[in-house]
């Protein structure tokens, strides 16, 4: 009697497979994320949409109310370090938790207790004191957390990266390091003004890839009689050894940054600073709180820490803005970093970084030419769903995926198995889905930037870009 | 107001509904009932070209469903059901005036059960399982089937829980497990599983397999449309005990079965609602035992026919063994009373429901104490959680909504000139969703000789009734249908 109703629902999903000849259903992963914040809500919105089981655990209900209007996922109000709760969320059958709760001592106490109650659950901790930051990986040890995030270390990294290559506004590293996928823009004297793509190779005079570009706003994957135009912004495929070429046939300029100014003293600021300190550079730290000066002066003492207003124009002037080779705004206000970047570019500041903490109106930033736009909530989250596509069905998944263009197109990383279809096929032979590129091959430490002729063999690593809305899942997805 | 998002919802019931009706077309084929097959004929490619043209029109739309959408799209897909599940009977002739069907569509839909068809038993088979299959079908609720199969790509958003809370009677509507499409689907496991054993329990007695069939059905979604014009009098004592352990069963709320399928017996057995929803169910048996003993034979007769009745009715199915019309007068008020209160939360009953009833009871106690002790701050407790304000102000809103339109709908039905008896247990039936009330609706009369306005509105109530009252008033509001 009781495999009746189960008889009925596999009925109903073989009709409902044959309606609409979709392919045998997805391994969703059932996942708690304690603390409804920034980071969580866009976890939350961005495991949804991959079909996850979520529940959500937070202090605050009205918090939780809207969450659960917005996306279909379970809530559990209390404190998420607390047993009682965590057994409400069913912490027992749960294969992910993710703590990221304003306060580190409470995450790490609900991963370390989800972990006892349920030994096999994946712990991902987000730990932000920087107090904490040089003891991360014996904390993962001790507490048995299999994924440490620090959103403003992450960040800072990331900054770190920009500033070593300007001109780039975006970096994201494929295969071990050794591709890359760079965000240009396209100036009103770039060369590449009004050229047709397939003529780009011999104007950059190294072998590159537009993977997608992005015109007022829209993303669209080019092919090679794409002209572009000014003002758009290309997201090229390289090796990574090929960047300082590439920069140079561009005619743009890579001087090594020796003057960086920082605004705002957050975390971000002191992560940056010691780092970029560490590599000589001279960084100028513009911080309005004098306490927070103080201790940025004790802990960084290679940097000048002054007290005063980031939004003074007199001050930044008088601090040397014009001269600095980049400029890098962390402070904890959005407003106040798009407007001091702003009177930057005016400036005449090489490089201006911009933090921002709401990414939602992303196209609203990029019309106003603000340079880099470093968002360390996405950061976070894209590393956490990379965790968890990672334990999605080990074979076959992507290994590692980064959405470009403001998450309107993603850049995926698969590696060709036995499973996989077209192999040693030239490219020119296979039918991909609309709005899909293989924008670049990794076999064993060799990149190839594919053409027609290129063909991929087992054990590659294939980086292909889709356009927004599809997530292939496997390599085989992409094919027609 | 996104039209195009509810013409697609809308659309996938209509094609959903029309899949349904098959069953009652091959039976009318099997029973060689010309007439009955072209009626159920017509309903299906009616519902199904609407159903595919509505589709269509609206198919490069996504799916996103906001709080007004969602609380439309349950309004109007009631509403369509209805009318379109009415057209076999009209186009066969069974029921030929229109209103009428519409009247017997609702009220199975709604698990009603109250019938403005005079002989019963003069109907086709088709159409007697296309009655009972309503009330199946009612009972869970149409849209939460739809959500378990939730056809397409598109993932559900969070707002399709205003498609369950809207539909799935009860306070404070959650979900079991994160995932809508899988709550739906274990509700709706639970239920089939639960149906399965109704019915086989019946095929055991002196039912044919036809009959156990759509009583099941009946007692499921606590509906309460029999085969017979003497509902269950006719039939032996095993069914009718039977019926009331399975009518019981139905009116427990479905999250306390889930529970105890994961093994948390503990849990199911200091549910506050289930504790009152029992002691409720013994008392009244009691009472009206003590009140009823000069009637029947035994003491054993005695309390079936009382326990019979009062499970039929606090589950607000409607089932009768015995007239209980000619019960005396403090029986047939305990009847009146659980009518308004109805069973529990999240089961497939009609009424203000247990938990309800306790919410606004703890709530009064707290307010009386507070009179006394003005500076006390006291926190209502509902199975050991603390119960947030904005429940409680929703419970009272709600209580103040169901009191209006009672009284409205009693006004307007007493226009019909009927008596006054009559006028208030119409009203009450229908909103509770239970079917027969007393005097001229009775358990042994029936709706046909109540004027087009009386019926008008206690169409209006059976579907307020069942979707908890909001959903259709909000169709009648501006604010609702006003472009943002």
């Amino acid at each position: 009697m009781v495999y009746f109703p189960l008889a009925f629902w596999i009925s109903i999903d073989i009709i409902e497979i044959a309606l609409l000849f979709r392919k045998v259903r997805e391994f969703f992963v059932k996942i708690i994320i304690a603390g409804d914040g920034k980071v969580g809500l866009s976890l939350t919105q961005k495991l949804a949409e991959e079909g996850h089981d979520l529940t959500l655990i937070d202090s605050n209900q009205h918090v939780l109310d809207s969450t659960v209007e917005r996306y279909d996922v379970m809530a559990v109000q209390g404190n998420c370090a607390a047993m009682r709760v965590l057994e409400k969320a069913e912490v027992e059958s749960a294969e992910i938790l993710v703590a990221a709760t304003s306060a580190d001592e409470v995450n790490l106490l609900c991963c370390m207790t989800a972990h006892a109650m349920n030994p096999k659950l994946h712990t991902i901790a987000r730990i932000r004191n920087p107090e904490y930051a040089a003891q991360i990986f014996s904390m993962r040890e001790l507490y048995a957390l299999s994924l440490i995030v620090n959103p403003e270390n992450q960040a800072a990294r990331e900054i770190n990266r920009l500033i070593k290559y300007p001109g780039f506004l975006q970096r994201d590293v494929f295969a071990r390091s050794r591709a890359e996928i760079v965000e240009l823009r396209v100036e009103e004297d770039s060369r590449l003004k009004d050229v047709p793509l397939y003529k780009l190779d011999s104007i950059v005079n190294c072998k590159v890839l537009v993977c997608a570009v992005s015109r007022e706003g829209v993303t669209s994957i080019p092919n090679g009689d794409f002209i572009i135009k000014e003002g758009d912004r290309l997201f090229v495929t390289a090796p990574s050894e090929a960047l300082t070429v590439l920069l140079k046939n561009l005619g743009i300029i890579t001087k090594k940054a020796k003057r960086v100014m920082i605004c705002g003293g957050g975390r971000i600021c002191y992560y940056l600073a010691d780092d970029l300190a560490k590599q000589g550079i001279n960084v100028q730290i513009i911080e309005s709180d004098r306490k927070r000066c103080e201790e940025l002066a004790q802990q960084l003492p290679k940097v000048s820490v002054i007290n005063g207003d980031a939004s003074n124009q007199y001050l930044l002037e008088s601090e040397g803005v014009n001269d600095c080779d980049a400029l890098v705004t962390v402070t904890g206000m959005d407003e106040m970093n798009l407007i001091v970047s702003l009177f930057a570019k005016k400036c005449g500041v090489g490089q201006v970084i911009t933090k921002v903490s709401r990414s939602d109106s992303n196209s609203i930033y990029e019309s106003l030419e603000l340079g880099s736009i470093i968002c360390p909530k996405d950061l976070c989250c894209n590393t956490i769903v990379r965790y968890v596509r990672s334990m999605q069905n080990t074979t076959g998944a992507a290994l590692t995926v980064h959405s470009i263009a403001d998450g309107q197109a993603e850049a995926l990383e698969f590696v060709v198995d036995a499973k996989t279809d077209h192999v040693a096929e030239p490219l020119r032979a296979i039918r991909l889905k609309k709005n899909v590129l293989i924008a670049c091959i990794t076999r064993r430490a060799k990149i190839i930037i594919p053409d027609g002729d290129t063909k991929y063999l087992r054990g590659d690593a294939v980086i292909v870009v889709v356009k927004g809305g599809m997530r292939p899942l496997q390599l085989n997805d992409i094919f027609e | 107001m996104n039209y195009k998002v509810m013409g697609k919802f809308i659309s996938q019931i209509l094609m959903v509904e029309s899949a349904f009706m098959l069953p009652p077309f091959f039976i009318s084929i099997f029973e060689g009932n010309l007439r009955v097959m072209f009626g159920f004929l017509v309903g299906i490619c009616v519902a199904l070209g609407t159903g595919m043209a509505m589709f269509w029109a609206c198919r490069n739309t996504k799916m996103k469903l906001y709080a007004r959408e969602g609380m439309a799209c349950v309004a109007l897909s009631w509403i369509a059901i209805s009318f379109f599940g009415c057209i076999p009977f009209v186009v066969s002739g069974e029921i030929p005036n229109f209103l009428d069907a519409l009247f017997e569509m609702v009220s199975g839909f709604t698990t009603t059960g109250a019938t403005i068809v005079t002989d019963i038993e003069a109907l086709s088979g088709a159409t007697n399982y296309w009655r009972c299959f309503s009330q199946w079908l009612g009972g869970m609720g149409v849209l939460v089937f739809v959500l378990a199969l939730s056809f397409g790509q598109e993932r559900a958003n969070g707002a399709t829980i205003h498609l369950l809370r809207a539909e799935s009677p009860g306070p404070n509507v959650g979900k079991l497990v994160p995932k809508m499409r899988t709550t739906a689907r274990i509700l709706y496991t639970i239920y089939i599983m639960l149906t399965a054993f109704d019915f086989m329990f019946l095929c055991f007695g002196d039912m044919s397999p036809f009959e156990a069939l759509c009583s099941a059905f009946s007692t499921a979604g606590t509906g309460g449309y029999g085969l017979m014009n003497t509902s269950m009098a006719g039939h032996s004592a095993y069914t009718q005990v039977v019926c009331t352990v399975f009518m019981f069963l139905f009116g427990v709320n479905f999250s306390c079965f889930y529970l105890l399928l994961l093994g948390k017996i503990r849990t199911v057995l200091k549910d506050r609602e289930l504790r009152l929803y029992v002691i409720l169910v013994a008392c009244s048996i009691v009472f009206i035992a003590i009140n009823i003993r000069n009637l029947y034979a035994g003491l054993g007769e005695t309390i079936r026919h009382s326990a019979f009745q009062v499970v039929s009715i606090i589950t607000t199915t409607g089932f009768a063994t015995c007239d209980f019309d000619q019960w005396p007068n403090f029986s047939k008020s305990i009847l009146l009373a659980l009518m308004f209160i109805g069973g529990c939360a999240g089961s497939t009953c009609g009424g203000l429901k247990c938990s309800r009833v306790l919410l606004l009871l703890k709530d009064l106690r707290r307010k009386m104490r507070k009179m006394v002790n003005p500076q006390r701050v006291e926190v209502v407790r509902f199975n050991f959680q603390p119960v947030s304000e904005d429940v409680l102000e929703g419970t009272q809103t709600y209580l103040v909504a169901y009191v209006a339109i009672v009284l409205v709908s009693f006004f307007l039905v007493a226009l019909n000139g009927k008596s006054m008896m009559t006028s208030i247990s119409a009203v009450a039936t229908c909103f509770n969703n239970v079917g027969p009330g007393f005097e001229e609706v009775g358990a042994s009369c029936n709706y046909a000789g109540l004027s087009v306005l009386s019926k008008i509105v206690l169409i209006f109530d059976m579907l307020a009734g069942r979707l908890e009252i909001f959903p259709m008033m909000l169709l009648f509001t501006r604010s609702m249908w006003r472009h943002r």
